[in-house]
């Protein structure tokens, strides 16, 4: 059994590390990602909203009475997370207002905003505008977090690995199972001794093997690159990743157990991968969304895989603190393979 | 008396609405080349495909040495594929030792490169091989396992005169190594060259099986006289043997080609365009099943 797995895991890797495309695309995607988020999100760059400025076209308007006291506006343009964008006539203004390219428009000269009534950010920064800096706020007083925080980068990276695990996995296995079928390399296959579960097997294995050296490459980068912790032991994220790599490859499997159109099976794994890509917290927190959402959430293997390799990077935890996402991942592995070895077929009906 | 290596009793095959192999019947000997012949959809492929355990049959057994086929069947069988794509991004080499490793008994790799003239091509990418050495690759892979019975579905079809004649030599050379080769063509003067038997299909049926030599002694004892198509149906029907138009002329099947053409002259029919030959395989399709073989 070994020798013939072991002949097939040999023959896909081949096949996967001469792909210049497909290789360049494992390794070089996560880091133009992480590179490039946190750039966006880095604390100097940090953007929440965009005001547009422009100065009235009528000199009329511009008199001492009307700039008047301009302390509010000045003290408002020294809001943090806003970015203030100048433009030169109104009409260019107002029509990146009407596209949402800019959250709010100012005319400071002739003490005029303008905000768009169907912009929930503008709706914002309206609020912003109004609020006075130098206003009360009761008894509160502002303190700061105590300890390191989590920079951004360090939350988004385990989402991005995790992404590119769910892609990896499910594009490289599913995808290419299909193609297997469909040009009619496994129907020569099965005529010979291979069996099934050897050739699942070896897939399998190619993807694993692949998929924690892609991991392990990026993840070093983009240590080195990006200067970030890992406060959990590296062992414990080998295993989650291992575990929720596994349990994305069977899934890919299950795509990849009958069909022979390629354009099903793409259909097929966008309608798994993008949900995954929104709802497993790659890049934002489900907090305060619909209670419902969340519990699909808990569904979602790349959650699981996300939320344990969080877990341990940010956090430290062991493996018992992620019991619970290697639980999930586990019994989502088994149920996966067995839909995938029992649906199994070798040629196209 | 020897037993069969492929003895097949009473095979039928269905698809939805299509009796796609009604009710066959045959056995090979071992160290012979047996040809299934019929043109395209006569049920050759489904047949062979069912053989070789790609496809469950309708009914019927088939027996393996006198076995029903398993794990040792796959062991000892060699198959070319009618369509199939190679694995991407191996080589030549690459990909004959991925065959090879697939069995636990392998030819020799030198023997197979040089049997099928691989050489050149060792070392190339798959991708960029063409269409002949393409089929001598995937002989090659169904020779990985030095088999008993070696199966070629259409090896030559799609491939030049001179791609196929190269292949044929190696078929030559793989039948004096005494194997056993069951092959499917439309091409009759392949199988008339390469096949000790042959059986020929269509609709599902087999209409007659023999060596060729037997089946044209038999079947085609006269001439193939070839016109140009402009002569009446009504002076055709007056000749007493079979006629057929074949694309733009026409054929008369004779075993007596003097008063053939005496007659035809009688009829004032122009035949400074005539051309006589030998009757073949190809006549006796035609004869068998009243329609070209090349459909």
């Amino acid at each position: 059994m070994w020798r013939r797995t072991w002949t097939i895991f040999k023959a896909r890797n081949h096949e996967f590390f001469r792909d210049k495309s497909s290789l360049g695309w494992n390794f070089v995607f996560p880091f133009l990602v992480i590179a490039g988020f946190s750039f966006i999100f880095n604390e100097d760059n940090k953007t929440m909203y965009k005001v547009g400025i422009v100065h009235s076209d009528n000199p009329a308007v511009t008199s001492r009475e009307s700039s008047g006291n301009l302390n509010h506006y000045n003290n408002f343009k020294k809001s943090r997370y806003i970015e203030f964008i100048e433009f030169k006539t109104n009409a260019m203004a107002m029509d990146k207002l009407r596209h949402h390219r800019i959250d709010f428009l100012i005319d400071p000269d002739s003490r005029q905003y303008w905000v768009s009534k169907s912009s929930p950010t503008g709706y914002v920064v309206e609020k912003l505008f109004y609020s006075d800096s130098r206003s009360m706020i009761g008894d509160f007083k502002k303190q700061s977090i105590d300890g390191s925080e989590v920079r951004y980068v360090e939350w988004l990276f385990p989402g991005i690995m995790g992404m590119n695990v769910m892609f990896s996995a499910l594009f490289g296995v599913g995808f290419v199972v299909v193609r297997y079928r469909k040009n009619g390399v496994l129907k020569r296959l099965s005529v010979t001794p291979l069996k099934p579960y050897e050739f699942l097997t070896a897939q399998i294995i190619s993807r694993m093997y692949v998929i924690l050296f892609t991991t392990f490459i990026v993840f070093v980068g983009c240590m080195v690159l990006f200067r970030f912790d890992c406060l959990g032991t590296y062992l414990n994220l080998v295993i989650i990743f291992s575990l929720g790599g596994f349990s994305m490859i069977s899934l890919g499997l299950v795509v990849a157990s009958r069909s022979s159109s390629e354009e099903f099976a793409n259909g097929i794994l966008n309608l798994l991968t993008w949900p995954m890509m929104f709802l497993s917290e790659v890049w934002f927190s489900l907090e305060g969304a619909h209670p419902w959402v969340q519990k699909f959430s808990r569904l979602l293997p790349l959650t699981q895989l996300i939320d344990g390799a969080r877990k341990i990077m940010n956090d430290g935890a062991g493996l018992f603190e992620i019991r619970q996402q290697l639980i999930a991942l586990t019994v989502m592995s088994c149920i996966f393979m067995l839909m995938g070895s029992m649906l199994f077929k070798w040629h196209k009906d | 008396m020897h037993t069969p290596i492929l003895d097949v009793k009473n095979l039928v095959k269905w698809y939805p609405e299509v009796k796609a192999v009604d009710d066959i019947s045959f056995s090979i000997e071992q160290g012979i080349c047996f040809g299934l012949l019929g043109p395209n959809g006569a049920g050759k492929t489904t047949t062979i495909e069912v053989i070789e355990g790609i496809m469950p049959a309708g009914s019927g057994t088939i027996l393996y040495k006198g076995k029903s086929r398993g794990t040792v069947f796959h062991e000892e069988v060699g198959i070319q594929l009618q369509d199939t794509e190679l694995p991407m991004f191996l080589t030549v080499k690459e990909t004959l030792e991925t065959y090879r490793n697939l069995y636990r008994r392998k030819a020799n790799l030198d023997d197979l490169i040089e049997t099928c003239h691989l050489n050149e091509i060792l070392h190339q990418d798959n991708r960029h091989i063409s269409g002949g050495q393409k089929q001598r690759l995937l002989l090659a892979m169904a020779l990985a396992n030095d088999p008993d019975l070696i199966f070629l579905d259409e090896p030559t079809t799609g491939l030049d005169p001179q791609a196929r004649r190269y292949l044929w030599n190696i078929v030559d050379l793989i039948k004096s190594k005494k194997r056993t080769l069951i092959l499917t063509t439309h091409y009759m003067e392949e199988a008339q060259i390469l096949c000790d038997r042959i059986a020929i299909m269509d609709y599902g049926k087999i209409i007659t099986t023999g060596s060729p030599t037997e089946l044209l002694e038999e079947h085609c004892k006269g001439a193939t006289l070839n016109l140009q198509s402009n002569i009446s149906n009504k002076i055709l029907d007056k000749l007493p043997w079979k006629w057929f138009r074949v694309r733009d002329r026409i054929e008369i099947q004779t075993d007596e080609i003097n008063t053939c053409i005496k007659i035809l002259l009688e009829q004032d029919i122009d035949l400074s365009t005539m051309t006589v030959r030998s009757q073949n395989l190809e006549d006796l399709f035609l004869k068998l099943t009243g329609k070209q073989l090349r459909t």
